[in-house]
């Protein structure tokens, strides 16, 4: 029998009896705490709630969480969500991975969960690095990134995690930063409250292999200027003096940054952010500084059926619409004969 | 022996073997099935052989393309589809090509003389028509043109002359039924079945039906063909159909589960020849059985375990090539304990191999194909019929070890058909499956004293939250441990887990012959028909020799080794290079010897009592 416990759970009941193994100054322990702290808001039971992970630096996080947690194998994560939601629709599911796990080995398997909308959250930790391993190049890493696998620089193009996600057709897909705690919860909460499978890439800095991959706009004293907060319903407004906002470059199918004030441009000439919008999320997504500024929050949001539903759905229906399975009535359908 | 004496009467015949072959194109799979339905509705034994081209659609009339369907029915109880055929279909040119010289000597050709084109005779590989040649000389012919004669049968159903030509195969089904005294009705009932959204067609194909049984009673047949009829086989009381090794298996799965009171959740990626699994699975949602299409071979394991990890019972079906993409995934089920069934339907490897043809050529990496220590149980059924039962011992032992079964079948099962007493679910023994729940002194892999099994702790258990992995586990705690003692620990506690199985299974029998003695056969899967037969014709021909057939491959029974040792000379014929053969000699020290045909076809009979005659022969 569940017992329901009626005493509010605080971060220390998500935090489990093992000592935390991630590098001093890693981002996965800003990660580790804005988890710990989300969860107790959510009403969630702790007994129902279940981290799965593949291999990597990140995918030892379930270990810290007292929940039910799989540390599987490299980049299979998904694939064991699909299994457990099938068999335990109840269950709510964080998956943890990394550019590594989730892009490079698991790739294939990350893209079938998204189109499937299966009901999960998934956190992809993007650090652009092989932490694990010692510090090769991963499909994040930028070009010319010098490695002990590419001591020449490495010459091939990174993917760009939530355009991947969108092109697998994903249905959630938001981004954060590691140690931005309130809006990293924030994402957390709105992943959480979408029924499939949501996508969130957070910007993770390792300080070993990759230190300050991302300073180019997580940088605190230029970070108004560097990224780009996105809010539903809202015109998208950036900048020290909240100046600065992006529009549709007039004649082509690209955005670009104007300032407020200057050449007549208005708070009507911006685009106002719709969460449900695919190709403006692309567009959004794709933008890059030092040019744009980096987009932050939900990207995309478009409600859907999960996979588990569908998939559960028709043996429901099946049993509505047949009866309940009787294995010696099966056996005995169609040609059969009787010795005496 | 010529079975095929000229008489008007109709004929008894104690076994016939007919092989139709033809184009993959021509729907000879589909015939006969047919042929083989009313045979059991007659009441005969049999056992069927397709045997197709790994592609769908092959260029028409040449020898790579042709398709065959081997059926052996008989008054007696009977192991194998045959040694060779006594009837040959042969609906163009290449099939005839493929497989006259496999026709025994005197036997009956059927041929479709409409088909033996110019072009068709040259795509076959013909430099002289073999109608006019000496070719046919040693068997009895009918040559008969099957397209006109089915142009004419469904001309009034106007459908193009493409269209109705696909009714020759139901023509020539008509033909043999008459020949060999077999009743229409069931075919009929199944081509109003099949085509009840096109009634023309279903009509065309019955018409063709009748016209071609109409066309044995009325036409005159040369000297040497007559009409036969088989009687009735002597077979156990109760009730029979007829099943294929993966609708059985299929069904065994399900009925291990409800034996079990476990949810089925199926994950698996499509591979011949055990796509139908899949299929038969998928159409049992009202079972509640979960099926998952996966996008690949590893995550259809890898959902397997996930399910189980969840509660429900994993399992997985594939073939030789998935296993092997399997393998990490496997080693995690074994890491973490965790039930899961694992379906190889064996076929020809290595690689892509012989996808459409049979082989046991998985044995190896079923025991032992995974890296580190890592055992779990391997079964294999014997028979089409048997699938059902090993199916339902591989979830009794996944569950109550705490393991990861192999469950082996192969090509030649799954697609084969036998007659099969239907068993009363009702009457199996359940062996319901233990969920932890109790709070007090967990960890996760507290264990079973007897068994060893590791706990079932599902998630969504209130106070038993915890974390499981590859990574290496403390015996006392369940925590990760790098702990050298402790590794060597876990894995001895891994390997006699499994180990412990062979207390649960039955003893190993000895199924034919003295319990010792000069010489034995020891088989496993599906070389069980063959094997029988041969052993059974040399006790009857006053040799001593003695059949063991396994179905319990890893851990093997108790008594094996000793039972062994009790027979000189151990001969293991195997659809391999030597596997079990190989096994047995490391396991039990005993000098046995391989007979290997590794041809992507099963054993003859005649292959297997040859070999018992040489061995019996060196011995004297």
């Amino acid at each position: 029998m569940p017992d329901t416990p009626t005493k509010k759970l605080t971060r220390k009941d998500f935090t489990s009896d093992q000592e935390v193994r991630w590098c001093p100054g890693c981002g996965d322990y800003a990660i580790l705490a804005a988890v710990q702290r989300t969860l107790p808001t959510l009403g969630v039971k702790r007994e129902n709630t279940v981290f799965i992970s593949g291999i990597g630096c990140s995918s030892r996080f379930p270990y810290y969480m007292d929940t039910y947690g799989f540390h599987t194998i490299h980049g299979r994560a998904p694939t064991f969500a699909t299994g457990l939601k099938l068999a335990n629709p109840e269950l709510d599911i964080w998956m943890i991975t990394g550019d590594g796990d989730g892009l490079s080995i698991g790739g294939n398997h990350l893209m079938h969960v998204l189109r499937r909308n299966l009901n999960l959250q998934i956190i992809l930790f993007n650090n652009r690095i092989y932490g694990l391993t010692k510090g090769q190049y991963s499909p994040t890493s930028l070009v010319g990134k010098l490695s002990p696998s590419t001591p020449m620089g490495s010459v091939d193009n990174p993917v760009l995690p939530v355009g991947f996600a969108m092109g697998a057709g994903a249905k959630f897909v938001a981004r954060a930063i590691d140690t931005d705690a309130k809006r990293l919860g924030a994402v957390l909460v709105r992943a959480h409250g979408f029924r499939g499978t949501s996508f969130m890439e957070v910007f993770q800095n390792c300080p070993v292999f990759n230190d300050g991959a991302f300073t180019d706009f997580t940088e605190r004293a230029t970070a108004t200027e560097t990224q780009l907060h996105l809010e539903h319903g809202k015109p998208m407004i950036f900048g020290k003096d909240k100046n600065k906002g992006l529009r549709l470059k007039p004649g082509a199918l690209e955005l670009e940054v104007v300032t407020l004030g200057e050449d007549g441009i208005t708070e009507a000439d911006l685009l106002v952010h719709d969460e449900r919008n695919r190709p403006l999320a692309f567009l959004l997504g794709a933008m890059q500084p030092p040019e744009f500024p980096v987009a932050l929050g939900v990207l995309l949001c478009e409600p859907d059926d999960s996979f588990e539903d569908r998939v559960l759905g028709q043996v429901e229906r099946a049993i509505q619409k047949q009866g309940a399975g009787d294995l010696n009535a099966l056996m005995r359908k169609g040609h059969i004969w009787t010795v005496t | 022996m010529d079975t095929f004496a000229a008489k008007t009467q109709r004929e008894d015949l104690d076994s016939v073997v007919i092989r139709f072959a033809g184009d993959s194109g021509d729907g000879m799979q589909l015939t006969g099935t047919q042929f083989t339905q009313s045979t059991a509705l007659m009441g005969n034994d049999l056992a069927t052989f397709p045997d197709f081209p790994a592609e769908i659609r092959a260029p028409a009339g040449t020898t790579f393309g042709v398709s065959g369907f081997q059926v052996h029915f008989a008054a007696h109880d009977i192991m194998t589809p045959g040694d060779a055929p006594d009837v040959l279909v042969a609906m163009n040119p290449a099939a005839l090509k493929v497989n006259l010289a496999d026709l025994k000597r005197g036997g009956m050709v059927v041929v479709n003389t409409g088909t033996f084109t110019k072009g068709n005779l040259k795509k076959a590989g013909y430099d002289n028509d073999p109608l006019e040649d000496d070719t046919l000389g040693p068997y009895r012919v009918l040559k008969l043109d099957i397209s006109k004669h089915t142009l004419a049968a469904v001309e009034k159903f106007e459908l193009g002359t493409k269209a109705a030509l696909r009714s020759k195969n139901m023509w020539t089904l008509g033909l043999m039924m008459w020949l060999f005294g077999r009743d229409r009705q069931a075919t009929v009932d199944w081509l109003r079945q099949k085509f009840a959204k096109k009634p023309e067609i279903a009509e065309a194909n019955v018409a063709a039906l009748n016209a071609g049984h109409a066309f044995g009673e009325t036409a005159e047949m040369p000297s040497g063909i007559g009409c036969y009829q088989v009687p009735k086989a002597k077979l156990d009381k109760g009730t029979y159909r007829n099943v294929t090794g993966n609708e059985a298996l299929a069904w065994g799965l399900v009925a291990g589960c409800k034996l079990a009171e476990l949810k089925p959740v199926l994950g698996s990626y499509p591979i011949t020849p055990a796509s139908s699994l899949l299929h038969a699975l998928s159409k049992l949602k009202n079972f509640g059985v979960v099926t998952f299409q996966a996008e690949d071979e590893i995550a259809a394991v890898c959902a397997a375990v996930g399910a189980s990890w969840g509660g429900a019972l994993g399992i997985t079906s594939t073939s030789g090539p998935g296993v092997a993409l399997k393998g990490e995934a496997i080693g995690l089920a074994v890491m973490v304990e965790l039930p899961l069934v694992i379906c190889d339907i064996q076929r020809g490897g290595p690689s892509t191999g012989l996808p459409t043809k049979t082989e046991q050529s998985d044995l190896l990496q079923a025991v032992w194909g995974r890296n580190g220590d890592c055992p779990l149980a391997v079964l294999a059924a014997a028979t089409p019929g048997d699938c059902f039962y090993m199916a339902i011992e591989a979830v009794r032992l996944a569950t109550k070890f705490m393991t990861p079964v192999m469950l082996l079948s192969d090509g030649y099962l799954a697609n084969g058909a036998e007659p099969w007493k239907i068993p009363d679910v009702n009457a199996l023994e359940p062996f319901p499956a233990t969920q932890h729940t109790a709070r007090e002194g967990f960890h996760p892999y507290l264990r079973d004293e007897e068994t060893l099994a590791r706990i079932w702790p599902v998630p969504g258990t209130p106070g038993l939250e915890h974390r499981v992995g590859g990574l290496e586990k403390d015996y006392n705690s369940g925590n990760i441990s790098y702990d050298p003692d402790n590794h060597h620990r876990m894995v001895k506690v891994r390997a006699a887990k499994i180990d412990k199985i062979a207390e649960h299974i039955p003893p190993q029998d000895v199924c034919a012959g003295p319990e010792q003695g000069d010489l034995v056969i020891v088989s496993w899967g599906s070389t069980f028909g063959s094997v029988h037969q041969a052993v059974r014709n040399a006790l009857a021909a006053g040799e001593t020799v003695s059949h063991i057939h396994l179905r319990y491959m890893w851990p093997m029974p108790r008594n094996l080794g000793d039972l062994l040792r009790g027979f000189k000379q151990i001969l293991v014929p195997e659809m391999n290079n030597g596997m079990l053969v190989r096994i047995l000699r490391s396991e039990y020290l005993v000098p046995a010897e391989g007979l290997n045909k590794i041809a992507g076809q099963p054993f003859k009979v005649s292959e297997i009592e040859t070999a018992i005659a040489d061995k019996l022969a060196a011995s004297k």
